[in-house]
């Protein structure tokens, strides 16, 4: 057996942790990892967010983030040890021998030069090529990645190309020195399914071609089934299961496993479109300050009371712009809203208390959503003395039975957000919405910020409220399968306008309108060869055409 | 005060110090603040720890009535400038629009006009008393304050908790004193020390040029002044305020970098 080309046995890492209001100690983030990678070989490293991936991944570049300490174990590439080589040595191997692809190419790029530039700079520095060899490899590589006009694309600066092109101009540029091993830290994630499965693609013939091995970080595991020949599962920092993508989607062994893989399985059934509708909105159009064009163009949906209606849509859709319309912060320009039967006032500062109350929202980021310097006690409690007057003992008891229902126990009042999870942490701000006693609440994304098994949880603690409650719920998001899981009717949204309308059974049953099609088939499935599948299926019905 | 770092326990001990001597003055003091009790310009001796000054006064009684008229006066000037100045920072924030154009424009125009030549404009015209010179120290200072705590509270003002607290109904006061304020308290912090210690400075330097404290009341800037001619013969009278500025400052800003420490570890506060 020829020798692997990256060996990592028995990997520690450990790093000191800043605990509020505690000394600092010392925390293992990855303990007793060991994994090997022959040449050409894909590998998906999986995991909630805290499993210790991206610092595995990043392991292999011997490089430790802030405060991190590779304490224990041995990292061999191509055959020498590296854990404790020399920075000379590291200088000379990262973004030679290994590189590295981050998650987001946004935040990546150095704004200010051009693509082509920082394309070709690993390569120059390492002097594996000369300027122009590497320029004609940098173009190779964008047709590889199909990226539009190819000879071209390297002149661009990273704000004159989308998202989806700038991660693809990032694979480009991890490709471009010949590196042995590349690593992708969660390379699609911050993409829209429509972008992710272009990327996604391309990716997979780049490793293909070029014959490079791969790291590829994830928590989509139907993703990293659709890349890599084996898979490890991690969990605190620990791994789990290893094996190959067939056997890990097919035949998971470890419990862990198996409920990331069957994630997502609430059956939710269809409430009939019955009574008055509570929220109607009719032919509204909104538009930010002296903009030209609309963002939201005559949009009609309606909204029955206990029934929840999801806005689908990718990135700049105008989902959050509804949601900025219908709680007041943004008037629309034409079109009215009806609330419970009477008109809603469309700027905040016209409408009463009682229909501020009776419509609430929860946001993306629980952290922000929070106030960082008030406890989960005030959080809560403000609501109930806003609204309803309560005070002293009469409010403890109430947010004590506001937690019970958000299934925090005992103990958490006292608590600060930075003490919380990011699960919990959404809980908080479930219960401040609740608190309000509202017939609606505007769910924005308010999954997408955590981890499958995490969302799974809050999901389904928002179905069993809206069971006891009755409460409404406007639920926007990207993710259909989110949609599948808790909407009674679908509005699928796009450039502003709504696509697609009606019960959910309708919505998602053909045919199906050419967006709403391309939305529902780009959503990547748990099973083996579905992004080949998805990707002939649409050539054959481009050729048809 | 626990895991308190050494540095900001000299600093809290030497800051300590000084406030207790300004307070404790008439109990502390060895002699009268304007006694002629021996020769002019004497050396520091048994009798006189620090010497005496150009009339024959005891250098240590001055330096401490001094003291207790400077920190007075620049605490409650700071005070003032950051009550002041916070408050419309603020609020110029969360309004926005043409009210924080006007806002921040006059401040803009008071800032333009050398912060020293604008307060001896205004104290030549006016009686130096007190609280005249508070006032206008305070209100000089509130521009900086202004400024900083507009720029903090812009940041924090689009924030979704702030969002939050709109939807729900809140009063432009709540969100000021309970959503913005706790949040922009680690900046305001930080810039209190360093303002304290200006404060201390531009009394001083007022009191210099003699429009500040008036003898035979005693601050240090005076002490400076009344004492300069003795430093062409190689006496140190006037050396001893300014030692007692620099130490002052040093130790305030030693416990203003740990109370900023502090803030911005605990309870996940900005920048955290």
């Amino acid at each position: 057996m020829p020798d692997p080309l990256l060996d990592i046995r028995n990997l520690r890492i450990e790093a000191t942790v800043y605990a509020p209001g505690e000394k600092p100690r010392n925390a293992v983030i990855v303990d007793d990892v060991s994994l090997s990678l022959e040449r050409g070989k894909v590998m998906g490293l999986i995991g909630e967010s805290g499993a210790g991936k991206s610092t595995i991944g990043l392991s292999a570049l011997a490089y430790g983030r802030g405060g991190i300490r590779l304490s224990g174990g041995e990292i061999r590439l191509n055959g020498r040890e590296i854990r404790l080589a020399s920075g000379a040595t590291l200088r000379s191997l990262r973004g030679k021998e290994v590189t590295y692809v981050a998650q987001s190419a946004a935040a990546a790029f150095n704004p200010a030069k051009r693509l082509m530039e920082q394309v070709t700079e690993a390569a120059l520095a390492h002097g594996v090529m000369t300027q122009a060899e590497a320029e004609a490899r940098a173009v190779d590589l964008f047709r590889t990645l199909s990226l539009p006009d190819p000879e071209n694309f390297g002149r661009r600066y990273p704000h004159q190309v989308s998202g989806g092109q700038l991660q693809r101009a990032m694979t480009a540029m991890a490709l471009c020195p010949k590196p042995d091993l590349v690593i992708f830290d969660e390379p699609t994630t911050a993409l829209d399914v429509t972008t992710q499965i272009d990327v996604l693609a391309a990716i997979k013939t780049a490793i293909a071609e070029t014959g490079v091995a791969a790291l590829y970080i994830t928590h989509d595991l139907a993703v990293v089934a659709q890349v890599s020949d084996e898979i490890m599962v991690l969990r605190h920092g620990k791994m789990v299961e290893h094996g190959t993508c067939q056997q890990i989607i097919e035949a998971p062994r470890e419990e862990y496993t198996r409920a990331l893989i069957s994630v997502r399985s609430i059956d939710h059934q269809e409430k009939s479109p019955e009574g008055e509708a509570l929220l109607t909105v009719e032919g509204v159009s909104a538009r930010y300050g002296a903009m030209a064009k609309d963002v939201l163009s005559d949009v009609s949906v309606a909204l029955r009371p206990g029934q929840t209606l999801a806005l689908v849509g990718e990135s700049g859709s105008g989902k959050s712009t509804m949601a900025r319309v219908i709680t007041g912060l943004l008037p629309p320009r034409k079109g009215t809203i009806t609330f419970d039967g009477k008109p809603l006032p469309g700027a905040l500062k016209d409408r009463s208390r009682e229909e501020l109350r009776e419509l609430q929202m929860i946001y993306q980021m629980a952290d922000v959503a929070m106030n960082p310097r008030q406890t989960v006690a005030t959080i809560i409690g403000r609501p109930l003395e806003f609204y309803f007057g309560l005070k002293g003992r009469e409010r403890d008891a109430r947010v004590q039975e506001l937690l019970d229902a958000i299934e925090l126990g005992e103990g958490f009042a006292d608590r600060y957000p930075a003490e919380l999870s990011g699960g919990q942490k959404q809980r908080v701000c479930i219960a401040r919405a609740l608190a309000a006693k509202p017939k609606l609440i505007i769910c924005d994304e308010v999954t997408s910020a955590l981890d499958p098994l995490v969302a799974d949880g809050i999901l389904k603690l928002l179905l069993d409220l809206q069971a006891r409650e009755g409460v409404a719920y406007l639920f926007i998001t990207h993710d259909i399968a989110t949609v599948k899981a808790i909407a009674d009717s679908i509005a699928v949204m796009y450039q502003g306008r709504v696509q697609r309308y009606g019960a959910k059974s309708q919505v998602l049953a053909p045919p199906f309108d050419d967006y709403t099609d391309l939305l529902l088939s780009s959503v990547p499935e748990m099973e083996l060869g579905w992004l080949e599948r998805v990707l002939d299926h649409r050539r054959m019905e481009s050729a048809g055409n | 005060m626990k895991g308190m770092p050494l540095s900001a326990q000299l600093g809290l001990f030497i800051t300590v110090l000084y406030f207790a001597a300004a307070i404790l003055a008439p109990v502390i003091a060895p002699y009268g603040m304007s006694e002629i009790v021996g020769d002019v310009w004497e050396p520091s001796s048994a009798r006189f720890w620090l010497g005496t000054d150009n009339l024959g006064r005891d250098l240590l009684t001055r330096m401490i009535y001094g003291g207790r008229t400077t920190i007075f006066v620049a605490a409650m000037a700071t005070a003032l400038s950051f009550t002041l100045g916070s408050i419309l920072g603020f609020t110029a924030a969360v309004y926005g629009g043409w009210v924080d154009q006007v806002m921040s424009r006059l401040n803009d125009l008071v800032m333009s006009i050398p912060t020293l030549i604008f307060a001896l404009v205004v104290l030549s015209v006016m009686p130096v008393t007190l609280p005249i010179l508070i006032f206008i120290m305070g209100f000089l200072d509130s521009t900086r304050v202004f400024r900083l705590s507009r720029a903090v509270a812009v940041d924090i003002n689009v924030m979704d908790y702030v969002e939050a607290a709109r939807l729900r109904g809140e009063g432009q006061a709540w969100v000021i004193f309970r959503e913005i304020l706790p949040n922009a308290l680690s900046p305001l912090v930080a810039e209190l020390g360093l303002r304290f210690i200006f404060a201390i400075l531009f009394i001083s330097t007022l009191s210099f040029l003699g429009l500040g404290i008036q003898p035979p009341a005693a601050d240090w800037g005076g002490i400076v002044k009344e004492n300069r001619e003795g430093i062409v013969y190689g006496i140190p009278a006037a050396l001893v305020p300014a030692v007692a500025i620099v130490t002052l400052s040093i130790s305030v800003n030693l416990v203003a970098d740990w109370a900023l420490n502090r803030t911005t570890s605990l309870k996940g506060g900005r920048g955290a």
